[in-house]
């Protein structure tokens, strides 16, 4: 038995404790916000935060998660009221939108470690989500919109 | 109509009470109905007695816009505002036609004045209900937000209380449209209603299906492209835990059929690993001799003959010019994978004679179409018994115009009474196909003693699309699919020879964003620069100098002239390149400033992007796929392409068919002209002048001439 406590909830599951928490997220548990890309640790579609840490997903063992607290897309807020989920809207962020889930959770991060980011800053903590509708320029934008909703400054170089 | 297919489309829509349906017949006849049971047209809007009001997008979101910008043409005119209407994505439903379908950018430049009637038509039909009802004149009443008003005694009636009343008027055939100066949605708005759902994981896209009792599948295909399936062991996978069945299933890819492997279990990742079990033997019939390098190579060689002609303009062969006069050149561009962040799925369950599809597709009303090419004759089934659920689509780029993915999980799910969803792995997607083609290019142009272009020459060497999609094409035609674009193009150049030349290919290819303007136009405006620095002159200023009539291209130039300060010089190692690009789907053009630095590295400054579309519906979103279609366009340029050894793609997955990523992405300035003329696609004109801009910015800039993709950004 793997015990999940996912955005505040706890999950029991019987699943293999080697099974990738992206599918215990996916299918067992059924929050679908959390997407896969690739399996691999390149794309970032699966970022999800434990313990309040960005990982992949895809590559963490449900193992390595037992007990622990995990927050996805959902736990962000379901109301879109997220400084980083308000940006994103008011920028017009998605295309496709599939990457999107990733690209804020890691922006999440991001944001609590570095209040008042750089575009480059920016750069360095988003290389690792990526986004095939070409969506980048406005998630820069959303990032720094984030960061002055958040009461940072909103560090635009 | 069918007693199924209505069902299939009520259970989508479900009213109750009294409802007014207003839409288009197949032959694009404004049409209504007052009771769900005659509805046998297109209803592209659905006004409840109780005030709902729903409009239907036929278009598939692929990201695009669609889910916002079809609906918006009929609201635009219906006089309601997008937040007090229900969206609701169609299935493929009979009714809804066969343009159920999102490719070719053509959802708004084919529906722009169709949807806009529809919303004018009903929005005359409430007015004249109004006025009947208050036994007032037609013209003292107006449409506002879902009401009509009696304006000199300011009542109101809302559409749902006028639906009986409206009813019984006749349609208008030509209704009034609206002055574009009126517009209150159209060219204004900037929120898409389908982005708070994709910013809190609530968005539904194929791969989230959850349908009760649902197993899992992968698909083990054979690696080398074109082999067999001879025989499988799965002993030792069907003693994995979580395993449930394992079986053989077909995907038709065009003209090609293959038979994989599929394994289907409790969970994707038990199915995916336990691929690792399976014993498979394979016919390869020869393919795993195949390499891209000798393919390639085979290329360059069928270059050196005669093409058949597409287009031809005065005789290039009279033209005699001097030898020294003449200029000659030849392109190259990769195969390359589609890699939409969504990996291929598709859930399917097979009940009798029966099935429902969870999945997300391009082509809706292919999947569940009567037509001779439609997918039931793919998968055996009669089209009234196919149920669709359309939902949101990671990525289209052409990948899902193909059915391959849907007509193997139906297969897949015949194996087993549960539903089944099958997922393909990046690797799948990246080494499965079908992959857009390579194209290479030879050219010839001859600038006269005035320096003008007088003979210019374009012979397209490539497999062939049509061929790959079409066991009836006749090879001894062009295929132009292959050709595209290239005689569309302003210049008015008084000798003109357009060619193909065929090469066989086995693998199975499709279009991709923008489809062969993607490659074509890297080599066409490439050598156009190359015969402007042959003829001496400025590149924008040659390139104006051959549109002396006025054309849309014309304009586009200009206002990249103009936006670019093209005619201020650039510090030494700095440059700028053009390029502008016309075809079906529409037009753009783009700047592209470069400076290559004492390292032999190369950074973009900036790209300026125009694009014409003569109307605009949502001019944000327009940004947002032309900064796309830029990204898209620098990541064909600079990340290599799908490479074959031995019969099987040599990629994997992103660590080695790499996308761009946030640090890799220039400046980008969009500009949108909207001075009127020709409705023009939005989706794809942003990418095919990038490539050959860039080159053309980078040889400004060094000298160095790039005519081979992809390149790294560096002399
Ligand atoms: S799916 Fe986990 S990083 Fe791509
Ligand atoms: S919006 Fe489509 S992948 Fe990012």
């Amino acid at each position: 038995m793997i015990s999940l406590t996912v955005n505040q909830k706890t999950y029991q599951l019987d699943v293999d404790p080697e099974m990738p928490l992206l599918w215990a997220l996916r299918e067992v548990i059924g929050l679908t916000g959390t997407k896969f890309g690739c399996g691999v640790a390149q794309c970032g579609a699966c970022v999800v935060h434990l313990n309040g840490e960005a990982i992949r997903s895809c590559v963490t063992k449900c193992d390595r998660a037992n007990h622990q607290n995990i927050t996805t897309i959902e736990g962000l807020s379901m109301d879109n009221s997220h400084p980083l989920q308000l940006a994103w809207n008011e920028e017009n962020v998605p295309q496709c939108g599939y990457c999107h889930s990733g690209q804020i959770m890691s922006a999440a991060v991001l944001l609590r470690e570095n209040p008042n980011p750089t575009d480059r800053d920016i750069d360095d903590a988003m290389a690792g989500n990526i986004c095939r509708c070409g969506t980048y320029p406005r998630i820069r934008k959303a990032i720094h919109l984030a960061a002055k909703l958040n009461g940072g400054k909103g560090n635009e170089k | 109509m069918e007693e199924i297919s209505r069902r299939h489309f009520i259970a989508s829509a479900t009213t109750a009470g009294l409802a007014l349906w207003l839409g288009l017949t197949s032959e694009g006849n404004l049409y209504k109905a007052i009771d769900s049971a005659s509805v046998n047209f297109s209803p592209f809007i659905l006004i409840e007695a109780n005030g709902q009001i729903t409009l239907f997008n036929t278009k598939p979101e692929i990201g695009q816009g669609t889910f916002q910008s079809f609906p918006a043409l009929i609201a635009e005119e219906l006089e309601v505002s997008l937040d007090q209407v229900i969206i609701k994505q169609t299935n493929g439903e009979y009714q809804f036609g066969n343009a159920q379908r999102s490719g070719g950018s053509a959802s708004i430049r084919n529906s722009y004045l169709p949807m806009r009637k529809v919303g004018a038509a009903a929005r005359e039909v409430l007015i004249k209900a109004a006025a009947k009802t208050w036994n007032v004149i037609e013209s003292e009443c107006f449409a506002q937000k879902g009401s009509i008003t009696h304006a000199p005694t300011q009542r109101k009636l809302s559409y749902g209380s006028l639906i009986e009343e409206a009813a019984k008027f006749d349609l208008p055939e030509n209704p009034k449209l609206k002055d574009p100066k009126d517009f209150k949605i159209l060219g204004k708005m900037s929120k898409r209603p389908d982005i708070p759902l994709k910013t809190n994981g609530s968005a539904e896209f194929g791969i989230d299906a959850i349908v009760p009792g649902m197993l899992y599948a992968v698909v083990y295909r054979s690696p080398v492209i074109g082999a067999t399936l001879v025989s499988y062991d799965a002993t030792e996978v069907l003693k994995i835990p979580g395993v449930v069945k394992v079986g053989t299933a077909e995907r038709i890819v065009g003209v090609y059929r293959y038979t994989g492997v599929a394994i289907i279990a409790t969970s994707y990742w038990i199915a995916n690993q336990a691929k690792e079990k399976l014993v498979t033997h394979w016919d390869n019939h020869g393919f795993d001799k195949f390499n891209t390098r000798d393919y390639e190579a085979h290329l360059r060689t069928l270059a050196n003959q005669t093409g058949i002609v597409e287009k031809a303009v005065g005789n290039v062969d009279d033209v005699n010019l001097p030898p020294e006069s003449y200029l000659e050149a030849f392109y190259e561009t990769p195969i390359i994978a589609h890699h939409a962040l969504e990996p291929l799925n598709c859930t399917a369950q097979v009940n009798g004679d029966r099935v429902e599809i969870w999945t997300s597709t391009q082509v809706s009303s292919a999947v569940t179409g009567k037509g001779a090419g439609d997918m039931h004759g793919q998968i055996g089934f009669t089209p009234e018994n196919i149920t669709l659920h359309s939902l949101f689509v990671g990525g289209g780029f052409g990948r899902r115009l193909s059915m391959d993915y849907i007509v193997e999980a139906v297969n897949v799910a015949k194996l087993v009474e549960q539903p089944v969803k099958v997922i393909w792995s990046r690797e799948d997607c990246t080494q499965q196909g079908p992959f857009r083609p390579m194209t290479f290019s030879k050219l010839k142009g001859g600038i006269s003693a005035q320096g003008a272009l007088i003979s210019f020459e374009h012979k397209v060497i490539s497999p062939s699309l049509q061929q790959s999609r079409d066991s009836t094409f006749d090879p001894s035609k062009v295929d132009l699919a292959m050709m595209e674009g290239i005689s569309e193009q302003a210049y008015e150049i008084p000798n003109m020879r357009n060619s193909y030349v065929r090469a066989d290919l086995h693998i199975p290819i499709s279009p991709w964003r923008s489809v062969t303007s993607s490659t074509v136009s890297f080599a066409q405006e490439s050598f156009i620069d190359e015969l402007a620095y042959q003829a001496k002159k400025d590149p924008m200023d040659f390139r104006l100098e051959h549109l002396k009539k006025t054309s849309d291209a014309k304009k586009v130039l200009l206002k990249l002239k103009e936006l670019s300060n093209w005619e201020t010089k650039l510090p030494k190692g700095s440059g700028r390149g053009v390029a502008v690009w016309e075809f079906f789907a529409g037009l753009g053009g783009q700047v592209v400033e470069v400076t290559c630095h004492k390292d032999k590295t190369i950074t973009i400054n900036r790209v300026i992007a125009v694009i014409d579309l003569g109307e605009v519906v949502n001019p944000d979103n327009v940004r947002n796929q032309m900064e796309g279609s830029v990204i898209m366009g620098l990541g064909a340029v600079m990340k290599g392409g799908i490479n074959f050894v031995n019969g099987k793609v040599a990629e994997h997955n992103f660590y080695d068919s790499p996308l761009l990523r946030i640090n890799e992405i220039p400046k980008i300035e969009v500009h949108i002209l909207t001075d009127g003329g020709k409705v023009k696609g939005v989706g794809e004109p942003g990418l095919p002048p990038f490539a050959p801009a860039l080159a053309n910015a980078i040889f400004a800039a060094s000298g160095k001439r790039f005519r081979k993709l992809p390149f790294e950004l560096r002399l």
